[in-house]
């Protein structure tokens, strides 16, 4: 058994009790890192020597007051760390090696004392759902190592999965936590926009970016978002809400609670292994006391649509500041300005990202801005509707996470469109604007982990917590582990 | 055929907030390149930008000055375009709810007054600066990126360049009252765009305007503007076609010259910045800021008609400058006589000014000095001839003028005894004058009165001076 | 709505400043055609009387005081820069 097995609350009380060292968790990473990653390619930077050395001042000064105190976490690398490299998985920021400072989300964890062991891969720029956009490597799924782990946070995912590591940070702006977290059979959370600070998360699509976390069990993951939740005045987006302790919440009752399961989350398209993993989900709860009825989030199948236009229109935005003048590479064909420009941004580019920012340029060029741009914030406007009507009656809206378990490596490249349609059912939450969380909920026939989604009301991580912490603890589908490295880990 | 001009200006003033608009980095001209800048200045990947309330205030504040409507909702937007010294690729700037529109102002223009209605007044960030270098390289300098500006657009409401120079001067004085800029163009603290076209008078339509660039002062938007209009009616009269072109100002031949001409409208996808949220300002936001502008220049002119009795055209240079007018009124607390220092400040001061290419502020001259020294003046301890030499003294080094008229031995002689054996001699010395005098030549006592002033060094008091001689006179 | 072609594309690609290469311009043309295609699919619903949503959170007035902070140094500021000269960040020339 590895140590990561234990919740952090266990670890925390081991620690305290001096029954482990900081080192030895810190060992403990590194060493199933070395024993994995060759196959799992979670990392794309390790940080070692300086992530030993902080282990070794933690162990000299223990800090009961530490909510994370030692424990080894890794951060996607789209999630700036002050000295240590962050690619956002592109090779233009290849030589970023220091962003000079670091992301609030990272300035929380720092405070609780917890111990980054290095920053993890992901789709270009977030922009993909298998992490095969990293310009770097491909992360694989640690259940089969054939198949992807989702993305964009795929290598925040596989890491946990792997037990390389207690928990990740990774990024959500079209379902980027939760489907890798489905697919990689783990717990993802993508909390209310404006939960926590977006400040030092380089931006995909600013209205709907979110960082959260990646844990092997709800309880560590409410752990983490109550370090990293909170208002920040370096962004003007985050809200002045309080964070309440979600583990409080976690009872195990779910008795009474009402719901909602759109029937557009379980119509076609949706395997038949995860509509299955799904409905048996649904009678776990009402075995639990609760109630669930068939609803219709009537402008979901638009939300795609909606979706692409507007993450695209933002980040031919915020991609443009990629300009190989005050960071980056530069291309050594830049002779003049706008060689410069365009061989630095063409070379330090994929394929996806280029798609994306010519997609979000046409759709913001004048005489397209009405039709596509305008249209696709009206249609927001109708999604995030949809789903207020719903939650005012219910308390939470249930269904799975992605429509199939993960697919094969390769098997969609070609096919962007497809890739995104697969989207459709974590699209529409980032559209809301609300919390949503991931939780493994059976295996496909193939040995594949299934997710459920469970969806709160803005700012009610809590209710969405207790939710899946009630299903998880009276299931334990959470318990399986990959086979990885040899031996059961 | 003959042609009207009709213009439009564009004006970008720099804000002096202590702090820049989007992020927590000095706001300070002239530092070591790159000394004033953070992450949120560079761009780096992550970083957010949060609004300066200040920085809104100072634009409300212009906007009113200004005679604008405040809007009550308004917003940021991105307006996108690649140049090495924006940062983001993008400028943060205000497309459709400007915090300001319809406003005006009036200027006068050879005794003609004459409103020029202001379109809007937009907030937004200041780009940094790029120096090109002759060895094929360009260099940035990122700290005036993310000063605050704000931008405002005229209406095509001026009819000639000499207008558009009274609109320029005007602008800046209201603006330079309202205390949220120096605009100082030498600085770049002030930047002006202009437009401009031609069209047969009775014509309505408008004709092609063409953009100038590359004004660095006031005079120099008057001499491009007429340049340009010039060159647009003999471009006409040729039945030749003007195109819509950006120009740029040659200082040196005093003509404009093409940089580019435009294709189409600039395509700068201007959509809702996501990463800031939309202001409401409430009545009691802008009562507030509409209770902190000061008296403006046309209201504190027409005080110094009603008030202090000062003829119009005085009362309109001494309101020309915020600096003067406080000046003015400084003196006036200390005692000085109103009409004498307006004279001065008109005067003497001005000239002073001009000859040294010198602001009011950098004299050593303090509006007390200037009063205590017109006391001096009109107690006679000093003839307004001396008067001159100890104002040259207090420009130029400052001090105490009753001090320096003793120091340097300036006081006036008024002792009736001293003065008579003065003139006494003089008379002795000069009895042809006398002669000259009986025989009705009034020239000579000017001579006679001029030779006593040689001998007292100038500080012979005058009106005594005058009465003596003639008693002395009269008794020979 | 309109359908994308090559020379939109390219104009695109000019916009955003990317060079790409004819056979790129191709395989893009295909692809974004057939997600602009999809995105017409927007066009069936009557949005006439929606305000768009550009904020999920009903967020105003997000203000910070006018006090300047210090926060990296000169060196800093040109620590990751790929060219400098002199404290400034060096840029080629624009073609004249």
């Amino acid at each position: 058994m590895s140590l990561f097995d234990h919740s952090i609350k266990q670890l925390e009380d081991m620690l305290h009790k001096k029954e482990i060292s900081a080192e030895d968790l810190v060992d403990a990473s590194y060493d199933r890192i070395n024993e994995v990653d060759e196959q799992v390619q979670a990392f794309l930077t390790l940080d070692e020597e300086n992530a030993r050395s902080q282990a070794k001042q933690l162990d000299a000064a223990p800090d009961e007051n530490a909510r994370l105190f030692a424990i080894p976490n890794g951060i996607k690398d789209n999630i700036v760390t002050k000295g240590l490299r962050t690619t956002c998985g592109s090779q233009f920021l290849k030589n970023f090696d220091d962003p000079l400072y670091n992301a609030t989300a990272v300035e929380k964890l720092i405070t609780e004392k917890t111990v980054t062991v290095g920053k993890l891969n992901m789709d270009e720029f977030a922009m993909g759902s298998s992490t095969e956009n990293s310009s770097y490597t491909p992360t694989r799924n640690p259940w089969n190592l054939d198949y992807v782990p989702g993305g964009s946070s795929g290598g925040s995912a596989a890491s946990v999965a792997a037990g390389e590591v207690l928990f990740s940070l990774g990024s959500d702006t079209g379902g980027s936590i939760r489907q890798p977290a489905s697919f990689c059979g783990v717990v993802g959370m993508k909390p209310t926009y404006g939960r926590v600070s977006r400040f030092g998360l380089v931006a995909f699509a600013s209205s709907l970016d979110q960082i959260g976390p990646i844990t092997r069990n709800v309880e560590d993951n409410a752990r983490v978002l109550e370090v990293i939740a909170g208002h920040d005045k370096m962004d003007s987006t985050s809200a002045d809400v309080d964070v309440p302790a979600y583990t409080d919440k976690l009872t195990g009752d779910v008795k009474g609670m009402k719901i909602a399961v759109p029937k557009e989350y379980l119509s076609e398209g949706v395997s038949p292994e995860v509509k299955e993993a799904v409905l048996n989900a649904l009678k776990v709860y009402e075995q639990l006391g609760a109630e669930w009825e068939e609803v219709s989030l009537t402008h979901s199948k638009y939300a795609v649509a909606a979706y692409y236009l507007l993450a695209s229109s933002e980040a031919s935005a915020n991609l443009a500041r990629f300009d190989g003048i005050r960071y980056g590479v530069r291309s050594d064909k830049a002779e003049n300005m706008m060689d410069m420009f365009t061989y630095s941004r063409s070379e330090g580019f994929g394929d996806e990202v280029k798609r994306r920012i010519m997609l979000g340029t046409f759709a913001l060029s004048s005489g397209y801005y009405d039709a596509y741009y305008i249209k696709a914030q009206k249609v927001r406007t109708l999604i995030k509707n949809d789903f207020d009507k719903i939650l005012n009656e219910y308390d939470v809206v249930i269904g799975p996470t992605a429509p199939t378990p993960a697919f094969k490596v390769g098997e969609k490249i070609d096919d962007p469109l497809t890739m995104y349609t697969d989207d459709i059912l974590t699209i529409p939450v980032n559209l809301a604007g609300l919390p949503g969380i991931s939780v493994p909920c059976g295996f496909s026939e193939d040995g594949l982990p299934i997710g459920l989604q469970i969806i709160g009301r803005a700012f009610d991580e809590g209710t969405v917590y207790q939710t899946a912490h009630a299903y998880e603890q009276a299931t334990g589908h959470h318990l399986k582990k990959p086979q990885l490295g040899g031996a059961e880990s | 055929m003959n042609f009207e001009t009709i213009i439009g200006l564009e004006v970008h003033v720099e804000l002096k907030t202590n702090s820049k608009i989007f992020s927590p980095s000095p706001n300070a001209f002239g530092d070591e390149p790159n000394s004033n800048v953070n992450p949120i200045d560079l761009a780096y990947p992550g970083v957010l930008p949060v609004l300066n309330e200040e920085a809104v205030n100072f634009a409300m504040k212009a906007a009113m000055a200004l005679n604008c409507d405040i809007a009550t909702d308004t917003k940021f937007d991105r307006k996108n375009y690649f140049y090495p010294d924006n940062p983001k690729a993008y400028q943060i700037s205000q497309f459709d709810q400007p915090i300001g529109e319809n406003g005006w102002i009036e200027i006068n223009v050879n005794g003609e007054k004459k409103r020029i209605g202001i379109t809007r007044l937009h907030l937004e960030e200041d780009a940094g600066k790029l120096t090109h270098q002759d060895d094929g390289h360009s260099l940035v300098d990122f700290n005036r990126q993310g000063t605050p500006l704000i931008e405002i657009v005229s209406e095509p409401d001026i009819r000639s360049p000499e207008e558009a120079y009274a609109y320029l001067e005007k602008l800046k004085n209201i603006i330079q009252y309202t205390g949220v800029s120096d605009c100082k163009m030498e600085e770049g603290s002030l930047r002006c765009d202009a437009n401009l076209s031609i069209r047969p008078i009775g014509q309505e339509a408008f004709g092609v305007k063409t953009e100038l660039k590359n004004l660095n002062s006031f005079s120099f938007v008057q001499k491009g503007l007429e340049f340009e209009e010039k060159r647009q009616e003999k471009v006409l009269l040729s039945g030749g076609e003007i195109l819509p072109e950006t120009r740029r100002f040659d200082e040196k031949t005093k003509e404009t010259i093409l940089m580019r001409v435009k294709e189409g409208s600039d395509d700068y996808r201007y959509f809702p910045e996501p990463d800031l949220v939309p202001l409401y300002i409430d009545d009691e936001w802008k009562e507030r800021i509409r209770s902190q502008i000061p008296e403006l220049p046309d209201a504190r002119k027409q005080r110094y008609i009603d008030e202090l009795g000062l003829p119009e055209y005085d009362a309109g240079i001494l309101t020309g400058s915020k600096e003067m007018a406080d000046f003015f009124e400084e003196a006036i607390e200390n005692g000085g006589d109103i009409k004498q220092v307006s004279n001065w400040l008109m005067g003497d001061v001005s000239a002073y000014m001009n000859k040294h290419y010198k602001e009011l502020s950098e004299l050593a001259l303090t509006p007390e000095a200037l009063a205590k020294m017109i006391k001096l003046i009109e107690d006679g301890t000093i003839s307004s001839k001396i008067a001159k030499k100890v104002f040259a003294e207090l420009a130029e080094n400052g001090g105490d003028p009753e001090k320096i008229v003793k120091e340097k031995g300036l006081v006036q002689i008024s002792d009736e005894g001293q003065l008579t054996d003065i003139i006494t001699k003089v008379l002795d010395e000069n009895e042809q004058s006398i002669i000259d005098y009986k025989n009705g030549k009034d020239r000579a006592i000017k001579y006679l009165v001029g030779q006593v002033m040689k001998a007292t060094k100038g500080q012979a008091n005058p009106p005594m001076v005058n009465k003596i001689l003639q008693a002395e006179i009269d008794k020979r | 709505m309109a359908d994308i072609s090559k020379d939109d594309v390219k104009h695109v690609a000019n916009l955003a400043r990317l060079a790409i290469t004819e056979e790129e311009a191709d395989m893009f043309t295909d692809q974004l055609s057939s997600i602009i295609e999809y995105a017409e699919q927007l066009n069936e619903l009557d949005t006439e009387n929606v305000e768009p949503t550009t904020h999920v959170l009903d967020l105003k007035n997000v203000l910070r005081k006018d006090e300047p902070k210090e926060w990296i140094s000169k060196e800093e500021a040109l620590k990751n820069a790929p060219d400098k000269q002199d404290g400034y960040f060096r840029v080629p020339s624009i073609l004249e």
